[in-house]
């Protein structure tokens, strides 16, 4: 349904000058206030950076233990619930004789491999996992000149990220 | 010609080649900084301090570009149409005085590159050269955008001249010249004692009626249709690039320094001193030691510092209302032209007629 309004214009509004004057008192207030470093809203990126909510979804990351080694158990979880079908994992298993950990962690991914390019950053993965093991950092500075950077490797997740980035 | 008057024309080119184009990185600076302010940014400011050398980063950027011509542009009108819009206004600067005159014993010249007797027709004559640059461009792009802007141009400039020639035939009934020097001088008084005998405070609305036409002359917001990026991409120029682009820009910053120093010369008094600046120049000359000529040269040599504090003045008006006011529909352009400023412009010569007819000249 259209909705008509007309507005009663006083004679100021028809004159046009008025408020003219009116808007130009706005912009040298506006302009004034920036002048003296109050107004300014926008952030010199590469030198300051905003700080972003903890609940930001950024670069994945796989969660690392004191020993350096990954939290994953290849349990196949974040792959079946992501819907942009950007993870591939494939399952291996350490030997409970010769491994530090004995019969735990005994499953473990021989590779895990994320496509980012296909990744909607939905945090799926995040919330499947028992393990707490694959995570989103706030890290946002993903761009990559070749596509192939943009394919991370389980060398790649396991990097150090403090406080989620 | 003497040897003297050789000398003297080159300082004075020197000094015109040097205001007129030297205003435009300042001017470009100024838009983008204030622009950035306004609107809460922070603007360029990573080229020299304060983002000052911007603008020179752009030329070397835009004439390391290649020279590009569309393959169906009529390529002579293509090339011709720039160097028009470069070369107009900054003729038009000739004909204005930045300052009275400058004494050297018995050598007495005019801060002017020539007083023409018609000065103020010469300038609005090279102004209204601007109009074709614009339509040269349009038609010889053969791009649609580029004649839909180049018919926008050259209408808007059409209609807008004729109200801004009314409101300046007022001012010429007041003055009782056409010579920018006369029409200087007889700003110098002053009014009920008091306020300086500017054009703008005795005809409001002829100042009004002008500054709104040289809005729309030199294509700034709110009148900037011809290249209104939002419907017809950047209109005129829409087939330029490269060196063709940077004087058509150039072109547009030199077109308006050149417009508001017409209306600093016509409304605001010209080169006069500013209140105050007399006795400043009186006292500075006493503190030196001056004669009488030196006295002179000194109130000369202010009067241009006077001129160019309302230059800049009238610069930053320009930034300001661009950033201010939002673009005008054609039809509302066209309304406020033929049905809005004519009328009052026509008025206005009546009522500064019989104003002048029975006060005369003595207002």
């Amino acid at each position: 349904m259209t909705i008509v309004v007309s507005r009663q214009e006083k004679i100021s509004d028809r004159f046009y000058l008025v408020a003219l004057a009116q808007g130009l008192a706005v912009t040298m207030k506006q302009m004034l206030k920036s002048l003296f470093g109050q107004g300014i809203v926008t952030v010199e990126y590469p030198e300051k950076r905003r700080e972003y909510s903890q609940r930001f979804r950024g670069a994945h990351f796989i969660s690392v233990d004191s020993k350096k080694t990954e939290n994953c158990t290849a349990c196949y979880l974040c792959q079946t619930v992501c819907p942009a079908d950007c993870i591939t994992i494939v399952a291996g298993e350490r030997d409970p004789e010769t491994s530090d950990y004995g019969v735990k962690k005994e499953k473990r991914p021989l590779s895990f491999d994320i496509d980012a390019l296909r990744c909607c950053f939905c945090g799926f993965c995040e919330e499947a996992c028992p393990k707490d093991a694959i995570k989103l950092s706030r890290s946002y500075e993903m761009a990559t000149y070749t596509r192939e950077e943009a394919q991370y490797d389980l060398k790649f997740l396991v990097r150090e990220v403090k406080d989620r980035g | 010609m003497e040897f003297n008057d050789l000398i003297a024309l080159g300082i004075k080119l020197l000094f015109i080649m040097l205001i007129g184009p030297g205003l435009v990185p300042i001017m470009v600076w100024l838009e983008r900084r204030g622009s950035a302010l306004i609107q809460g940014r922070m603007g360029p400011n990573r080229v020299g301090p304060l983002g000052l050398l911007q603008a020179l980063a752009d030329v070397v950027k835009f004439f390391g570009k290649e020279p590009f011509v569309p393959s169906s542009a009529n390529k002579f009108f293509y090339n011709l149409a720039p160097i028009i819009a470069a070369v107009a206004p900054l003729a038009a600067f000739a004909a204005i005085p930045f300052g009275g005159t400058v004494l050297f014993g018995e050598y007495q010249t005019n801060l002017q590159l020539s007083n023409l007797n018609v000065g103020i027709l010469a300038a609005l004559a090279f102004a209204g050269l601007e109009v074709y640059p614009i339509m040269l461009a349009g038609w010889a792009s053969n791009n649609k955008y580029a004649v839909l802007g180049a018919l926008r141009g050259a209408s808007q400039m059409i209609s807008y001249e004729i109200a801004m020639g009314l409101a300046l035939i007022a001012m010429f009934l007041i003055y009782g010249s056409v010579n920018m020097n006369d029409m200087v001088a007889w700003q110098g008084e002053t009014l009920f004692g008091f306020l300086p005998r500017w054009g703008v405070f005795v005809n409001p609305l002829a100042a009004m009626i002008f500054l709104i036409g040289i809005f729309a002359e030199t294509n700034r917001m709110p009148f900037d249709l011809p290249e209104g990026d939002a419907e017809i991409v950047a209109g005129y120029h829409v087939e330029y690039g490269a060196t063709k682009f940077a004087m058509f820009f150039f072109a547009e910053y030199v077109a308006m320094s050149m417009a508001a120093a017409l209306f600093v010369t016509l409304f605001l008094g010209g080169y006069g001193l500013l209140p105050g600046m007399e006795s400043v120049a009186i006292y500075l000359s006493s503190l030196f030691g001056l004669e009488a000529m030196g006295l002179h040269n000194m109130k000369t040599f202010m009067g241009v510092g006077s001129f160019l504090m309302k230059l800049g003045v009238m610069l930053f008006f320009y930034i300001w209302v661009r950033w201010t006011v939002p673009r005008f529909r054609f039809d509302q352009l066209m309304h406020l032209g033929w049905r809005i400023l004519l009328p009052l412009g026509l008025v206005n010569v009546v009522i500064t007629a019989i104003a002048i007819y029975f006060i005369g000249g003595s207002i």
